[in-house]
Parts: structure tokens; C-alpha cells; sequence
């Protein structure tokens, strides 16, 4: 058994545009998915995430670069001779056939016996708790039911690696929820390597071990979903996932993993946290989320702390959402409403001054590009 | 606003344009158990069984009664030989054109290949010029061809290449395979290429992949074809008309054949078994689709 | 060989298209360019052709004579006439068909849905009698002593009115009546497929912007079905100009189109140099019509039906 489940080693994907031009879909990718793993590729649309995801199930082949399924180069295998299945985002089902012959399909493709086909199906619709639709035509369930009967079959199969290419998307909110913690759920029980491709980044977030975050086909940033949101490596992902404030600077001095950068928009120096190598003089983007801003009336100490006009207030239940004026940048600050009351003095009125505290440890730097 | 109103012009429209089509196909069957022989002027049905008799030109007495002219029908051996003939060329030209037509229209639809535009321009060209320079184009090519191959490796009369079955059956191959073609064209528009993805995903190979899935499928489109492809070819006359030679006479031929000549009621009794017959084939198919459907 | 085959799409697609395109080349354009070699040619004196290159033919189409020297002495109408009367008959067809067509098909479109598909079987069942079934029939309507007189006969005389009956078979009526009859259907499916697609919506955006039933016709529903009717238009006017069958039964020796004339020459008269210059007239003229046609209003997607 090789290392990884799949691998990507500098793939690259060039399609031609009806303009005559050409546009590399996926650029120059190189991607470890481990035995095993929840992965999801994350990104918006065109960002390559579905082209690597095709790559590796065959319907496209790169244009150069190697994918790699359990350590073997795939080259131009076709589709019917790679050891992965695919769940569509249009889940095409077979509209002609039966939830049962749906299942069997690909079990008939491989000559499997009929009467281990019946069980195996049996156990697969078990699984998806489908059990008794065995019947139906997919025209006659509903779209949470077509999900489970695309997952199924390609489940059945047994494969090394299962691909998602967006199956949630066109679920309703509620069921996409239902269906996050059941597919997570499911990966656990069959240990098959999942690799999940999405829009949504909370979906990311919550179901992945690990997120590759694409942009315009390159991958911005490998990591768990902790390291992705709380350690971004770049300021595309910093913003992509989640949302944050930036602040421009220039290093003052490096002091082992904080630094002290000179930021005009506050026109102060503030103290922040590091993960690359920086040297003095070199500018810098800081990144800091709007729930990790403390807002206060007065403050009790005063690292990296700056006076503070509230501009505009957004009450959203589980948070207040304040647009502050601190010195000359506009930051967003969520604050958590910790008590429940219905006194207006408790929230954050327009227009009141007020301190914002940018802790150092919350306060990220990170290259300009 | 009710979607369903409509106005007292299109409702008299409607009903006169339909009675406008329906009464001639009235009266032809009306006259299919005319007593007159000479067919000129409904004389009366015959309504007597009994041995043949006659008054003049009006039959008072048949085998048959009223269906007389459908019984003297079937001793017409032309009739017969002609229906068969219509109904060979018309089977063998549709399995031909659909098969091909539906090769076609993948080709067209789902790949790209250089001479692409050419192929897809040639496919209207029955469609914008008139049947009958088609016809005699093609009648020009046999002829030519034919009496070169005749005269050239000089074959014995009983080898020698002539119209028939087979050139009736290639030209009518090449005026419905366009139709066939843009047909399934139609329905491969709006077909999701995942289907095919999913099949070759969970391990059938790309002729597998076509059976099971895209042939099903595009199945109503291909039947669709099909369908316009044979009453295209049970409909043609005038291709007919110039490709067609001794022993592969269809019935539109004889039936003209017949027209030029004397008129007997046979021949409206023929139209009407003939309509009874497309009738019953396409309610039979339309049965078979709503099962499908249902 | 096969992994070849699997990976170039092209290759795939030619082989795909490969009998079809055999076909359309072999039984389409090489006849088409043999009529053209052939209507350069000469006639044999046994009814065959001697290839050479002449513009004979086209000559004596245009109603000139070859070795005349005075356009104007020798000019005969004859064949112009021809070329002409087809021209318009084929023009006066299409628009009855369409005005007789366009209400059906909008009646159609507007009913139930469940009752949709009996309409549209209704206007197909005449299609699937035979077209020279369909010419018989009214050959039997129109007769002196026909269905039509007969009747008309009968009312007389329960009125009380002398009755002549009428000559109505083998006139240029007869011939008009027979082909609009045999082309009615191609006219009413592709405006009812048009006028099927449109959105319901559309009428009630149009009434809600003030338009009444007559302005959404004329603003809304007319303009979003013209392609129906180009498509009908092509699939009727086409065919009208090369039919020899309508006017041969129902116009006698009154009515002599293109179609005659070409039929006459490769049959009858035996000159299929002159037969195939007349054919490659009707086209181009044909060509022409549906050309200007279509560029004006579209080439009609509701050609299949």
C-alpha cells in the first residue's frame, strides 16, 4: 500500500477557449490526499476544484503532470479501469433503471455473481437507509433519496477513493445539514478515502480532516480546517474562508515568532504573530477576524489598543455585528452576546466611543503579494 | 386572465380546418362501399349477400355484402405484391436511416471532427430543394452508372444492374436520414453527459456505457425518428416515381398507375384498409409510449 | 489500435458520421452535380445523353432559340410562364396555408394539456394516408358528378333552385385546393411547437402591462412564434414548386408546373438534358426564395418537428 490514497504531482490542465485562446484549468497542482482521509477542494467556481476532481476519475486526463490512485500512475486509464467512483453533483441516476438496478450496475460491470449482487446491494441501500425503494424509479424519490441511491452505488463498489463532486448543492439548507453529518458519519464507518469537492465553506469546515483551498487553479493553502481559518498562509485564503480585516504595514523588527509593524491606518506600531520568514523594512498584510476584535468600553490593559467610533451595529442573534472607526481604518467586529436582556445599554449603540483591543496572538501577518 | 379562453374566431377556424381535412378522407372511405362500379357518383351501399350480381354498373349482390370491394381487393394480386413491396422498403429504410441517422447525430452533437460544418449543411439539403430535382439527380446517377457497369464488364441480361427494390430503398434512405438525424440531434441537445460518466465510472466500457445507458435513454428520440422516417418513406411518391422499376411497385405507384386509368371503388377500399392499418399501428405505438411513460 | 480509437473524439465522430455522409454525397450531390453536367449536354436520338457543353437548354428555357439572331422575333413565353405560374402558386399555397394553419395551431396550443396530444394526432392522420390517396379524395370532391356538386345538387332541389353542377376538377383551383390540402399539416406542427413554447407568463406580463387580447396577439405571442412559421413556410413552399402529382390529377392538361415539365422530359418527351436544366432552375429559383426568406426571418428551429 503506497503512502497516499491519491496524489497529484504537478498537474496541469489546459482547455481551449471558444476565443482561440487557452486557459490552464488546473495549474501546476500537487496534491496528497492520505489513506483514509476526509479531503475536500474548496474554492469558488472555475477554480479548478472539479477539473483535478475529474482528473482523478478520468473523465479528463492532464494535459501533463501524473494522478497517482494508491501509488499507481493513471496516465490515460479510462474511467471503467480506475479503483474510484464518482457521487455526481446531478447524481445521474439512471433515470431507465431502478433504485436496485441503479446499485447493481456497476456490481454487473464487474461480473459480480447475481446472488452476492442482491446482498451487496441490500447492504448498500441498508446503508444509506433505503431500504424497501429498491423498486422505485428515481424520478419517484425525492432529491435527499436520489443522494443517498448516487451514494450507494458508488459505494458498493467498494472503491479505494470516493469522489463528491458538490452533492449537496442542490439540496434545501436544512437537508444539506442532515446530510453533512451523515455522510461524515458514513466515511467513518467505511474508512474509504473521500474526496469531497465544494463551494460551501462551512461544509469544508465542518466534515474535512483536511481542506485544499483553490483559487484560478493553483492551490492556495493544504490544512486541517483549524490551520486553514486560524493560521491562513496568504491573504486570498485569509479572506476566502470565513472573513477578516487587513491591515497594511511595514515590519519594524522581528522578535522570534512576533513582530512589530508600523500600520499607517492606526498610525502606531502593534505587535503581531508570525509564520514565515520577514526582516525589517518589508511590507506586510495583517489579518485579523472580527469575532477576535475585543470592543470595550474601557480598557483594563492596553497592548495594541486604539480608540474606537461605533459606525454601524447589526444585531444577528448569536452575535452584534459593529462596523467600528478605529483611528483611520474601518474594522468589522462581531461581539458575542453572552447575556440574554432586552436593555438597550447592553448592545453597542451607533455612534458610541469605545476602545478596540487587537490582541498580538489574533493578530496574523502575512506577505503581501 | 384565463389561459384557456379563447376567442370565437380561432374556435370556428379550428372547426372548419378540421372538417376541411377530415371530410375528403370521409368520402373516400364512403365510396369504399359504393354499389357503383364505376365509382362516378355514390349510388348506395351494397347492403345484399348473396352471389355476385349486377344491374348495369351497380352491384346489387355480393359474397361480401357492403365490403364487396374489400374482398375483390384481396384477389388483386398486384395489390398485394405492391402493399409488400411498400411495407419491404419502408421496414428496411427505416432500420437503415434510423441506424445510421442515430450514429449521425452523436457524431454531430458530441464530437468535434473538421468537415463538422460540411456534414451538418449537407443533412438540410433535402429539406430546401424541391423532391423532384433530388429525384431525378438520383435517377440520372443510376442510369449513368448503371448502364456503364451493364455495358462495360457486359453482363448477361439476368445480371445486368436495373431499378428496383434496392435503388427504391437506397433513395429513400437518403431522404430520411437527414430527419433522423436532426430528430435525435433535438434530444441529444438536452442530454446531460453524466449519465455516460457515471456508467464508464462504475466500470462499463464505452460500447457497454452506449447500450445500457445512452441508447435507452435517447430512446424515445430514436423511436421518434424512426416514426418520421417510415411515414416519410409510406408517404413518398415522387422518389419512388423515378427509382423505381419493374417488379417494385409500391402502392402511391399503383394506386397512380390506377388513377390515369379507370377508377374502381377498389381503390378506395384499399385507402381504407390503409388508413385503418396506420391507424391501429400508431395507436398501438402510443399505447406502448404512455406504458413507457407511465 | 483501440486506445487510439478511445482518446481522438474526431476520429470517433467521422467514423460515426461516415455512412450518413456516404450517403448524402453519393445520392445528393453527385446527382445534383451529374443533373448539372447532364443540362450541358445534348439529347441522343435515342433518349440518351451526349455530354458536351451547351447552353442549349438553358436557352430554350429562357424561351429564346439557339441559333436566333432576334430576341425579340423568336421569344416564347412558354417555359418562362411555367416557372412563373409554379412561382405563384407556390406563394399563394403557403400564405392560405399559413392563415388556415396559424388558428389551428393556436388553438391547439391553448388547450389542456392532456387534450393537446389528440389535436396534434388529428392533424396527423391525414399525413399518414398516402399523398396520392389524398389527391384521389378530392378528385372524388371535385368531380362534375362528385361528392361536392352532389350535394350541392341535392340543397338545390330541396330549394328548388335549377342546379348546373359545377367544373371544378382539372382548373387551376382544383390544383391551389389540392395542394394546400396536401401541405396543410407540415404548416400547423412547427407553429404549434413555436407557439407551445412560449410562457404563459408572457400573456399575463403583457395583460398586466395594459396590452388587450389583440395587442398581446400582435406584440407577444405573433412575433415569438415566427420561427414555427419559417420553418412551416420552408416545409411547404419547398415542396409546392416540385409536385407534379396535384396538378397532373387535379389540373389535367390545364395546369402545367415545373414539376410537369421535368417529369414530361424524362419520361414522355425523353430529353433529360433539357429536364435536368429545368430541374437545376427550380432549385436555384427555390434556393433563392428560401435563401432571401430565411435571411429576413430566421432559419426556423421548428423545422423538426
Amino acid at each position: 500500500m503506497s503512502v497516499y490514497a491519491v496524489e497529484l504531482r504537478d498537474v496541469v490542465k489546459t482547455f481551449h477557449t471558444p476565443e482561440g485562446g487557452t486557459i490552464n484549468a488546473v495549474d501546476h497542482v500537487d496534491m496528497q490526499i492520505r489513506h483514509g482521509e476526509f479531503f475536500s477542494m474548496l474554492g469558488s467556481s472555475g477554480c479548478g476544484k472539479t477539473t483535478s476532481l475529474r482528473m482523478i476519475a478520468g473523465f479528463e486526463w492532464p494535459t501533463s503532470g501524473e494522478v497517482f490512485i494508491d501509488g499507481e500512475p493513471q496516465g490515460h486509464k479510462p474511467p471503467f479501469q480506475r479503483k474510484v467512483n464518482t457521487v455526481f453533483q446531478s447524481y445521474a441516476l439512471f433515470q431507465h433503471m431502478t433504485v436496485f438496478q441503479n446499485v447493481a450496475f456497476g456490481l454487473e460491470m464487474d461480473k459480480v455473481p447475481p446472488e452476492e449482487i442482491k446482498r451487496r446491494v441490500g447492504e448498500a441501500l441498508a446503508m444509506v437507509k433505503l431500504t424497501g425503494l429498491e423498486k422505485r424509479y428515481p424520478r419517484q424519490l425525492s432529491g435527499g433519496q436520489q443522494q443517498r441511491v448516487a451514494l450507494a452505488r458508488a459505494l458498493v463498489k467498494r472503491p479505494k477513493v470516493l469522489l463528491l463532486d458538490e452533492p449537496l448543492g442542490a439540496l434545501d439548507l436544512k437537508l444539506r445539514k442532515e446530510m453533512q453529518l451523515e455522510l461524515k458519519t458514513l466515511q467513518r464507518e467505511v474508512g474509504i478515502t473521500f474526496v469531497f469537492v465544494t463551494h460551501d465553506q462551512e461544509e469544508a469546515l465542518s466534515m474535512s480532516d483536511r481542506i485544499a483551498v483553490m483559487s484560478y487553479g493553483k492551490v492556495m493553502q493544504v490544512g486541517t480546517p483549524v490551520e486553514i481559518y486560524e493560521r491562513p498562509r496568504n491573504k486570498f485564503v485569509a479572506d476566502f474562508i470565513g472573513e477578516t480585516n487587513l491591515l497594511d504595514g511595514t515590519v519594524r523588527s522581528v522578535d522570534g515568532n512576533s513582530l512589530t509593524v508600523f500600520v499607517p491606518a492606526l498610525n502606531a506600531e502593534v505587535r503581531a504573530l508570525h509564520q514565515g520568514a520577514f526582516h525589517a523594512g518589508q511590507e506586510v498584510s495583517l489579518s485579523i477576524r472580527p469575532e477576535k476584535i475585543r470592543l470595550v468600553e474601557k480598557p483594563t490593559e492596553c497592548a495594541n489598543c486604539f480608540p474606537a467610533q461605533v459606525k454601524q451595529v447589526a444585531y444577528i442573534g448569536a452575535d452584534t455585528r459593529v462596523i467600528a472607526q478605529v483611528v483611520q481604518a474601518q474594522l468589522r467586529v462581531w461581539e458575542q452576546n453572552m447575556v440574554s436582556t432586552l436593555d438597550p445599554d447592553a448592545y453597542f449603540q451607533q455612534n458610541e466611543q469605545a476602545w478596540a483591543l487587537l490582541p498580538p496572538e489574533n493578530l496574523l501577518a502575512l506577505p503581501v503579494e | 386572465m384565463n389561459p384557456h379562453r379563447r376567442s370565437p374566431f380561432v374556435v370556428v377556424m379550428t372547426v372548419l380546418v378540421f372538417l376541411f381535412l377530415y371530410v375528403p378522407i370521409f368520402v373516400l372511405v364512403l365510396y369504399s362501399f359504393n354499389a357503383s362500379r364505376t365509382n362516378v357518383t355514390f349510388e348506395g351501399f351494397i347492403t345484399a349477400f348473396g352471389p355476385l350480381q349486377m344491374q348495369g354498373s351497380l352491384v346489387v349482390q355480393s359474397p361480401c355484402g357492403p365490403f364487396h370491394w374489400f374482398c375483390d381487393l384481396t384477389r388483386n394480386q398486384e395489390v398485394m405484391t405492391a402493399a409488400r413491396n411498400t411495407l419491404t422498403i419502408a421496414f428496411v429504410s427505416t432500420l437503415i436511416s434510423t441506424l445510421i441517422g442515430t450514429m449521425a447525430a452523436i457524431a454531430l452533437q458530441r464530437h468535434e471532427f473538421k468537415i463538422k460544418p460540411f456534414a451538418q449543411l449537407s443533412l438540410y439539403i433535402p429539406i430546401v430543394i424541391p423532391e423532384i430535382v433530388m429525384g431525378i439527380g438520383i435517377l440520372t446517377l443510376f442510369s449513368q452508372v448503371f448502364t456503364w457497369v451493364n455495358t462495360t464488364f457486359n453482363l448477361p441480361p439476368d445480371l445486368r444492374l436495373t431499378l428496383g427494390m434496392g435503388t427504391v430503398i437506397v433513395s429513400h434512405i437518403a431522404f430520411s436520414v437527414p430527419f433522423v438525424t436532426l430528430v435525435v440531434q433535438a434530444r441529444l441537445q438536452g442530454f446531460d453527459p453524466s449519465y455516460e460518466e457515471a456508467a464508464m465510472d462504475l466500470g462499463a466500457n464505452e460500447l457497454v456505457t452506449f447500450w445500457r445507458v445512452t441508447l435507452p435513454m435517447l430512446l424515445p428520440g430514436v423511436l421518434s425518428g424512426a416514426l418520421l422516417a417510415f411515414t416519410l418513406s409510406l408517404d413518398d411518391f415522387v422518389i419512388t416515381f423515378f427509382t423505381t422499376g419493374p417488379g417494385a411497385t409500391t402502392l402511391p405507384i399503383y394506386v397512380y398507375g390506377l388513377l390515369r386509368r379507370i377508377i374502381t371503388p377498389q381503390v378506395n377500399a384499399l385507402s381504407t384498409v390503409w388508413i385503418l392499418i396506420v391507424l391501429a399501428a400508431v395507436f398501438l405505438i402510443q399505447r406502448l409510449e404512455n406504458r413507457e411513460r407511465a | 489500435m483501440l486506445q487510439r480509437l478511445r482518446e481522438d473524439k474526431a476520429l470517433q465522430g467521422l467514423l460515426l458520421i461516415a455512412p450518413t455522409l456516404l450517403w448524402m454525397i453519393v445520392l445528393l450531390i453527385i446527382p445534383l452535380i451529374l443533373t448539372l453536367v447532364v443540362s450541358f449536354g445534348r439529347r441522343a436520338p435515342d433518349g440518351g445523353v451526349i455530354f458536351t457543353f451547351t447552353l442549349d437548354n438553358y436557352i430554350r428555357l429562357l424561351g429564346l432559340q439557339p441559333d436566333c439572331l432576334n430576341p425579340f422575333a423568336c421569344f416564347d413565353p412558354l417555359y418562362v410562364s411555367i416557372l412563373f405560374r409554379s412561382l405563384s402558386l407556390a406563394f399563394n399555397t403557403t400564405v392560405i396555408v399559413i392563415l388556415l394553419a396559424y388558428p389551428l395551431a393556436y388553438f391547439i396550443a391553448r388547450a389542456p394539456h392532456e387534450r393537446r396530444n389528440t389535436f396534434l394526432f388529428l392533424v396527423l392522420v391525414p399525413l399518414w394516408t398516402n399523398f396520392v390517396i389524398r389527391v384521389y379524395a378530392w378528385m372524388m370532391l371535385l368531380r362534375t358528378q362528385g361528392a361536392i356538386n352532389g350535394v350541392l345538387g341535392w340543397l338545390a332541389g330541396l330549394l328548388g333552385i335549377p342546379f348546373t353542377p359545377l367544373e371544378m376538377l382539372y382548373t387551376p383551383g382544383a390544383v391551389l385546393v389540392g395542394m394546400v390540402y396536401e401541405f396543410l399539416p407540415f404548416m400547423i406542427l412547427p407553429i404549434y411547437t413555436s407557439l407551445e413554447k412560449i410562457d404563459p407568463s408572457l400573456y399575463e406580463a403583457a395583460a398586466d402591462l395594459g396590452a388587450n387580447a389583440l395587442k398581446t396577439f400582435w406584440r407577444v405571442t405573433l412575433p415569438l412564434s415566427l420561427p414555427g412559421v419559417v420553418a412551416g413556410t420552408i416545409l411547404v413552399f419547398v415542396p409546392v414548386m416540385g409536385t407534379f402529382v396535384v396538378s397532373d390529377l387535379l389540373g389535367g392538361k390545364q395546369v402545367i408546373l415545373v414539376g410537369n415539365l421535368i417529369q414530361r422530359q424524362f419520361l414522355d418527351a425523353r430529353d433529360p438534358t433539357f429536364g435536368s436544366a429545368a430541374s437545376l432552375v427550380l432549385m436555384v429559383l427555390t434556393l433563392i426564395v428560401t435563401l432571401f426568406y430565411t435571411r429576413k426571418f430566421g432559419f426556423g428551429k421548428e423545422i423538426v418537428v
